[in-house]
């Protein structure tokens, strides 16, 4: 599964885009999340306030209880200041 | 018929009176027309710069979808949205929407809405960086933010 980072949530992470093969028991965003956080220290720091973090699925915002499915590309960044 | 919105990300500047220009050039039926400028603003004179970061693909859809959303809810004649990303200096433009419609009331509510749902929704994220001292901070979401896009639910 191919996973995007931005803002801050990338500089913590330390890379822009990678990819990641999936445990089958990882069904959704919020396992996805869980299962990030135990890859290494930069992932759980990435992490830490999991309140902060907004998802896309597929260029669409979803919440971390949606299914993974079939979507291709997952995103993880912070609340948006943008305008 | 709604109309199709003109929407564009990009890291050039925009002119926002060719933008508006654009919307009432040669037509009779536009009554009124709001025309909202965002700019990089520096009040306590140590800002830089602010660097727009952006996420392509889903910065142009989202604006997409929440163009769309407005011209459903509003009777426009023509809608655009210009959003600039990259570094931009204090004094330069950041955000532009253009709302075009009959009545004035049409005009200034969808420009409103964008606004507060583009602050919200759209990938674009805010980062600080400040002349003398070489720092950098992410700015953080506002809670008045969400509370503003939540008037139009």
């Amino acid at each position: 599964m191919n996973i995007r980072y931005f803002a801050w949530v990338r500089e913590r992470v330390g890379v822009e885009e990678e990819t990641i093969d999936v445990p089958a028991s990882v069904a959704t965003v919020a396992d996805l999340i869980s299962h990030l956080k135990s890859l290494d220290d930069n992932h759980a720091a990435a992490f830490e306030e999991e309140d902060a973090i907004r998802v896309a699925l597929d260029q669409m915002h979803v919440e971390p209880d949606a299914i993974l499915g079939d979507a291709s590309e997952v995103a993880f960044f912070p609340p948006m200041t943008g305008g | 018929m709604t109309v199709t919105p003109l929407v564009r990300v990009q890291a050039e500047d925009f002119d926002a009176k060719a933008e508006a220009e654009r919307l009432t050039g040669g037509r009779k039926d536009v009554g009124a027309l709001v025309s909202f400028t965002g700019l990089c603003r520096d009040e306590a004179g140590t800002l830089e710069a602010l660097e727009l970061e952006h996420y392509p693909g889903m910065a142009e859809a989202e604006l997409t979808r929440i163009a769309q959303d407005a011209t459903a809810r509003w009777p426009l004649t023509g809608l655009t949205v210009i959003h600039r990303y990259g570094k931009i200096p204090p004094g330069d433009n950041i955000v532009l929407v253009v709302a075009a419609s009959s009545h004035r009331r049409a005009a200034f509510e969808a420009a409103d809405f964008l606004m507060d749902y583009l602050k919200t929704k759209a990938p674009f994220w805010k980062k600080e960086h400040f002349a003398e001292t070489g720092k950098t901070s992410w700015v953080e979401a506002k809670d008045g933010d969400d509370k503003d896009a939540a008037r139009w639910t």
